[in-house]
């Protein structure tokens, strides 16, 4: 079934056809050729996909790109507000050497800019720890991931992002 | 995955008119079992009727003695709701610790248990609470929902609609993790309401169970040494790499004492 | 360091920003005009034969546009995948050799062996079209059991492999180390199982290809850790393309930990298939397929004894292993349980004897072959768990009994009993400082701590050695390697003075981009913006080994510093010549060359210019361009050592085990870039602890299929496994390569294992436990109590 689906990606009007299967994942790689998002498993375990939908972070490869019809939706290439500036989080990211291959980074970046916004920039190690639970990297041991976070709380809220 | 038609109706009404028209429709709420299930092609629905737009199927509600909860609502909307919070913590934590923060945001309460993942924690809730579960067509009691491995009472063309959980005077729920997928392996939900005491274990069988002894010694005694002897059989038990039957029975021991603990602090 | 951006700066990494601005080019990310999707069947039988494939029906499928067969490669003539490393056993045979042919023909042997290759216009056609594919099979009986592998009437996986064995190796003198056990004061017995684990890094395998009609050229886009050997594999043994007619680009990848080494079926045919489908192909793995097909590691059966006479000195070590090959031989499969283990059998100790004998074994699996640290975690978890076993045995502080059998730091170079020759090492202060870090003295007040809460605590150490910057040509070809083990560096400077630089070896997270670029400008003067790290792609660098076994700065990096050699030398040549001088009085300080004693002086850049505008040049004695190549063939190994403390609470009614605290104090020679040296470490005690507490690739043994195929069954280390770790230096500069630098990338993964175990033996000692099995997952450790309880009981 071939259905014409239109959202926001990062600011920007997009549409396309797609099938109804098609993943929202596949959807941003492949229709928009957007491929920071990442796939690393099939069973929503990962988080290499996390995009935020309408402010909240999902795995977009547990969502169908028809479910996303009107949906504002954010990836790690809308971030960073200018092609000089980063993002407080992915600011973060660098200066505490929070990725190594960085395959992980961009879902990592995403559901941590998320969760620092709902524990509303106040976060203790133990808490990014236990938030990161959807969010897999097999490179890093975590250690400057959680660094980093917590690095970027104070950075993101000053920022006022 | 393979591919289907694609509906998204507005309304219950237009929802089961879908669901009941087509040959093979299956609705989808969070979709964070359905979606996986299909992509390992496990399924193949005709039709895959989308609940989302359903505002009927949303929002949390104070009704008398009651906590009705709308099919749709998200796990993180139950963790982070302040009625829930204050007249059934127990529950509200509960939802905290589904799957992780990006499940939470999409799955939700009445796919959770249409579905009765025999390792889904919420089916445990529902028991221990003495809920009712509310479709389309009517009520159902906890006790007689959840009937078998991802079995329940729900026909063809039923969907949960809401549930309404009792407040609780003393509730609590100690999850022991599967190591790998964060499941439930044990789960046992602790409550006393209104309705008396209750038990309930997730993960453990096939199905939620309730553990009749530990209630009645619990109705008598609301303390974890009052349940401290009493033992649970293996035999039924769920078993697996990460859990022998054997140690899910212990485990079933444990988690319901901590819980009992739990809710008398 | 020379400045803020050279050697022993904590720079961060030119690699981030894409990284994290979502512009990395993995793989799959390629846009390929046209491009056709593949898509794998794979066997869902351990062992069957196969009567027959009938790819009628999924050829008339929507979108199908070529369908491939093991016979349509036999028709073709190709190759079979090789193993490249020749084992000699006890005997001096070489290893069995069973035939590894690229798909299926007649027999599956493990779950996962490839069966078909479905090409069609989207992935999802293609899978649609492979469910359309009839194999008639015929199950046969499979074994999966590494321990039953060799015994009578187990179902035999080849022909030419009889029992199932592959070699059966040594290393040692039997009848001396048996003498030696003979007047020992106490022998420590051990059995242990050396897990097997799934690699998992987070990028799944993926393979892209095109032909050039026109040229006759292939490209093939893969997840590789050595793009010029995997060219090479797929030339001169497979598929007989020309070398220079194959070009293999690997771009980022994310993540190898080795499973992204060897050369596989699936990037094979892709490559393959190019040229017959006449449109670009892609394929990615799903992770499912990841979990079947990628090879395994470690899996290893041990006994293990170690003699020491009554002070507790080590007399000798005897270990016997059986090593899990898989189902068939993978790329570096043979060398990994051989040289990459027993060699290490000595750790940091004088045990003055060693015999180790390895049998190698096929079961119905999936292959094995390196996982990070290949061999040496698996012979430091022997060692290590032995020696604390044997203190734990004799009443000794486990500290006490490593420090009385350390290699005196007055011994280096230092020779084993096993074959290598130590060239530095200080071990005393690394230990002591790992003690003082982790407040050892402070241990037995916290675990009465935790006791009063109904909590066993538990201290264990890990004394690692590693052997690695693989490797020198001569010494890995007389013991069989099909390779020479140097690596390649090309400084090519542009008129405009940037440069780039061409490395043979390869980048998946180890940040060679920056690190590279800090020797460039530490000892060019470049600044590091002017400077690019150019790796992965076989027609723009030369050909080099890649990335594994912690090599890629110990010989990459020195085959770097060759080349700036030759880079200073040439310029001051140039410069001698513009300011009139005598070479032999030019010095080359802070990028510029000067004349001693006067205020001559000529930037590299303006030397550089002037050997490509050479108007005034000394043309009889230069040539003109500054281009310049080096390669490097490192004199022995290297040997990084360290210790790690790990402190642990198990909660005795659940059997859960949670990770205190972590402490690795390391020896890593000299430290170009410490920030990225610590993101190594961290990365590699996790895999470690995973190992040890979490994870663990089973195979069912009555039907053979994996059932830890997922990451719903395989534990995969998570950010709440955790605390922060603990880190600290010692620096014993490597003697032998311009660096002073010895490897990072494994030490964690290697030693971690062993202090996680400890740590948990040491907690369970109590109580009564003798030995729990790794993954100490809370079943395990809470059968391992049951047990107990039950023998005391009795
Ligand atoms: C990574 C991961 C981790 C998870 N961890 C946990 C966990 O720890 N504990 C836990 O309990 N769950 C866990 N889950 C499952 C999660 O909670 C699901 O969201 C939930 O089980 C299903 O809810 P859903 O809304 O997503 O349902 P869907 O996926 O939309 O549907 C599930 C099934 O129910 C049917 N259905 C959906 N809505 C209705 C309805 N209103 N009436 C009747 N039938 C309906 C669908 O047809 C389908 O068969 C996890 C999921 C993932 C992906
Ligand atoms: S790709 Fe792994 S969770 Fe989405
Ligand atoms: S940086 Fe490689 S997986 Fe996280």
């Amino acid at each position: 079934m071939t259905i014409s689906v239109a959202m926001t990606v990062n600011g920007k009007a997009v549409s396309g056809k797609v099938e109804a299967r098609t993943l929202l994942v596949q959807f941003l790689r492949e229709n928009l050729g957007m491929t920071g998002t990442h796939v690393g498993c099939d069973t929503s375990q990962c988080g290499a996909c996390v995009v935020h939908v309408d402010g909240q972070s999902i795995k977009s490869c547990t969502m169908l790109a028809v479910q996303a019809e009107g949906a504002k939706v954010m990836t790690i290439e809308g971030l960073a507000p200018s092609a000089e500036k980063l993002h407080p989080m992915q600011e973060a990211f660098r200066d505490n050497h929070a990725l190594q291959c960085g395959f992980c980074t961009p879902g990592m970046v995403m559901s941590a800019i998320d969760m620092v916004k709902r524990h509303n920039y106040e976060l203790d190690e133990a808490t990014v720890r236990r938030e990161l639970e959807g969010n897999l990297c097999r490179c890093t041991g975590y250690h400057n991931i959680v660094k980093a976070i917590l690095a970027a709380a104070p950075a993101m809220k000053s920022a006022g992002v | 995955m393979y591919d289907f038609a694609y509906h998204r109706p507005k309304s219950v009404a237009d929802a089961i008119a879908l669901l009941k028209g087509k040959e093979e429709a299956r609705p989808m709420s969070g979709g964070m079992t359905l979606i996986p299930t299909l992509k390992q092609r496990l399924a193949r629905p005709s039709d895959v009727v989308d609940l989302g737009d359903v505002k009927e199927l949303a929002g949390i509600k104070l009704e008398g003695a009651n906590v009705v909860i709308g099919g749709m609502t998200k796990h993180a909307e139950v963790a982070t709701s302040a009625d829930v919070k204050s007249h059934i913590p127990a529950l509200a934590e509960l939802a905290g610790h589904i799957g992780d923060p990006q499940v939470r945001n999409r799955g939700t309460m009445g796919g959770s248990v249409a579905n009765n993942d025999p390792a889904a924690d919420y089916p445990a809730a529902v028991v221990a609470l003495n809920a009712t579960v509310t479709t389309n067509t009517g009520k159902h009691a906890a006790d007689g929902f959840f009937k078998g491995l991802f079995e329940t009472a729900l026909g063809e063309g039923e969907i949960v609609t809401s549930i309404s959980f009792p407040k609780a005077e003393k509730a609590a729920y100690m999850k022991f993790p599967n190591p790998a997928s964060r499941y439930a392996m044990v789960g046992v939900f602790v409550a006393k309401t209104a309705s008396g005491v209750r038990v309930a274990v997730t993960g453990a069988g096939p199905c939620v169970f309730r553990v009749k002894a530990m209630e009645e010694a619990l109705a008598k005694n609301f303390s974890s040494a009052a349940i401290k002897d009493i033992k649970v059989s293996a035999t039924d038990l769920n078993s697996d790499i990460h859990g022998s039957a054997e140690y899910r029975a212990h485990l079933v021991g444990v988690m319901a004492r901590r819980a009992v603990d739990a809710a008398n602090k | 360091m020379t400045s803020a951006t050279g050697i022993g700066a904590r720079v961060l990494r030119t690699e981030d920003k894409r990284f994290l601005t979502g512009t990395g080019r993995y793989v799959d990310d390629l846009p390929l005009a046209r491009a056709t999707y593949a898509y794998f069947l794979r066997s869902p039988h351990a062992h069957a034969k196969i009567k027959s494939i009938d790819i009628a029906a999924a050829e008339k499928h929507p979108g199908v546009v070529n369908i491939f067969t093991g016979k349509d490669l036999v028709d073709a003539k190709v190759g079979g995948l090789i193993c490249g490393w020749v084992v000699k056993d006890k005997h001096g045979d070489p290893h069995k050799a069973p035939p590894h042919p690229v798909m299926a023909v007649d027999t599956v042997r493990y779950v996962g062996d490839t069966v078909a290759m479905i090409v069609a216009n989207s992935h999802d056609e293609a899978r649609d079209a492979a469910e359309a594919i009839k194999v008639d099979y015929e199950v046969l009986p499979a074994n999966v059991d590494l321990a039953r592998a060799f015994d009578k009437g187990v179902p035999q996986v080849h022909a030419e492999a009889p029992g199932n064995l592959i070699y059966d190796w040594e290393i040692g003198v039997k009848a001396d180390v048996e003498a030696a056990f003979a007047k020992a004061a106490h022998v420590t017995k051990m059995d242990i199982v050396n897990n097997r684990l799934i690699p998992n890094a987070m990028e799944p395998r993926a393979a892209a290809a095109e032909y050039d009609k026109g040229t006759g050229n292939y490209t093939l886009w893969s997840t590789s850790q050595n793009p010029h050997v995997l060219r090479l594999i797929l030339s001169a043994f497979v598929l007989g393309i020309p070398e220079h007619k194959l070009r293999v680009i690997a771009p980022d990848v994310g993540g190898g930990f080795g499973s992204k080494i060897f050369c596989y079926a699936d990037e094979t045919m892709v490559c393959w298939a190019a040229s017959r489908v006449g449109r670009p192909i892609k394929w990615t793995a799903e992770r499912s397929e990841s979990f079947l097909t990628d090879c395994h590691g470690r899996d290893h059966v041990t006994h293990a004894e170690l003699a020491l006479d009554k002070e507790g000195k080590f007399l000798a070590l005897k270990v016997e292993t059986i090593a899990n090959m898989g189902a068939y031989l993978s790329t570096f499969a043979t060398a990994v349980p051989t040289y990459l283990y027993a060699t290490l059998l000595a750790g940091q100790y004088t045990t003055p004897l060693i015999y180790a004998n390895v049998k190698a074994a096929v079961t119905n699996t999936a292959p094995v072959d390196a996982y990070r640290g290949a061999g040496r975690p698996e012979a430091t978890f022997v060692v290590e768990t032995i020696v604390s076993k044997a203190a734990a045995e004799l009443k000794m502080d486990p500290a006490e009994l490593r420090r009385k059998n350390f290699i005196p730091t007055t011994a280096f170079p230092y020779q084993t009993p096993v074959a290598l020759q130590y060239d530095s090492g200080n071990y005393p202060p690394i230990i002591d400082e790992a003690m003082k870090i982790a407040d050892y003295p402070g241990f037995e007040a916290r675990r009465a701590e935790a006791k009063a809460r109904g909590k066993l605590r538990g201290i264990g150490f890990s004394s690692y050695i590693e052997a690695c910057g693989l490797a020198p040509s001569q010494v890995v070809g007389s013991l069989g390697a099909g390779v020479g083990q140097w690596e390649s560096a090309q400084i090519k400077f542009n008129p405009t003075g940037n440069v780039q630089v061409m490395t043979g070896a390869h980048s998946h997270g180890q940040g060679h981009e920056t690190t590279f670029a800090q020797l460039i400008h530490d000892k060019l003067g470049v600044p590091m913006d002017q400077i690019e790290i150019v790796h992965g792609d076989t027609a723009t660098t030369p050909f080099g080994m890649g990335t594994y076994g912690s090599r890629s700065l110990a010989v990459g990096g020195s085959a770097i510093m060759k080349a700036t050699d030759k880079i200073i030398a040439k310029g001051k040549k140039i410069a001698a010549h513009l300011m009139e001088a005598d070479v032999a009085d030019v010095v080359f300080e802070n990028g510029t060359f000067k004349v001693a004693g006067t205020d001559k002086n000529v930037p590299l850049a303006q030397a550089v210019f002037a050997a490509y505008v050479p108007h005034n040049y000394p043309h009889a004695e230069l040539e003109p361009g500054m281009d310049e190549n080096a390669f490097y063939d490192p004199a022995n190994f290297v040997y990084p050592s360290g210790t790690q403390i790990c402190e642990v609470e198990i909660d005795p009614d659940t059997g859960i085990v949670e990770v205190i605290a972590h402490t690795a104090v390391d020896d890593f020679g000299n430290i170009i870039n410490p920030m990225i040296v610590e993101g190594q470490v961290h990365g590699g005690i996790v895999q470690g602890v995973g190992q040890a507490l979490f994870e663990g690739a089973v195979y069912d043994k009555a039907t053979g299929q994996l059932v830890s195929g997922s990451f719903m069954d395989y534990t995969m280390p998570r950010a709440d496994n955790f605390p922060s770790f603990k880190l600290g230096y010692k620096v014993t500069p490597c003697p032998h390569n311009p660096l002073g630098v010895k490897g990072c990338g494994e030490a964690g993964a290697i030693a971690a294992p062993a202090a996680v175990m400890n740590a948990v033996h040491n907690a369970l000692a109590p109580i009564g436990v003798k030995h729990v099995e790794m993954p100490a997952t809370p079943l395990n450790v809470w059968q391992s109590i049951q047990g107990a309880q039950r023998a005391a009981a009795e």
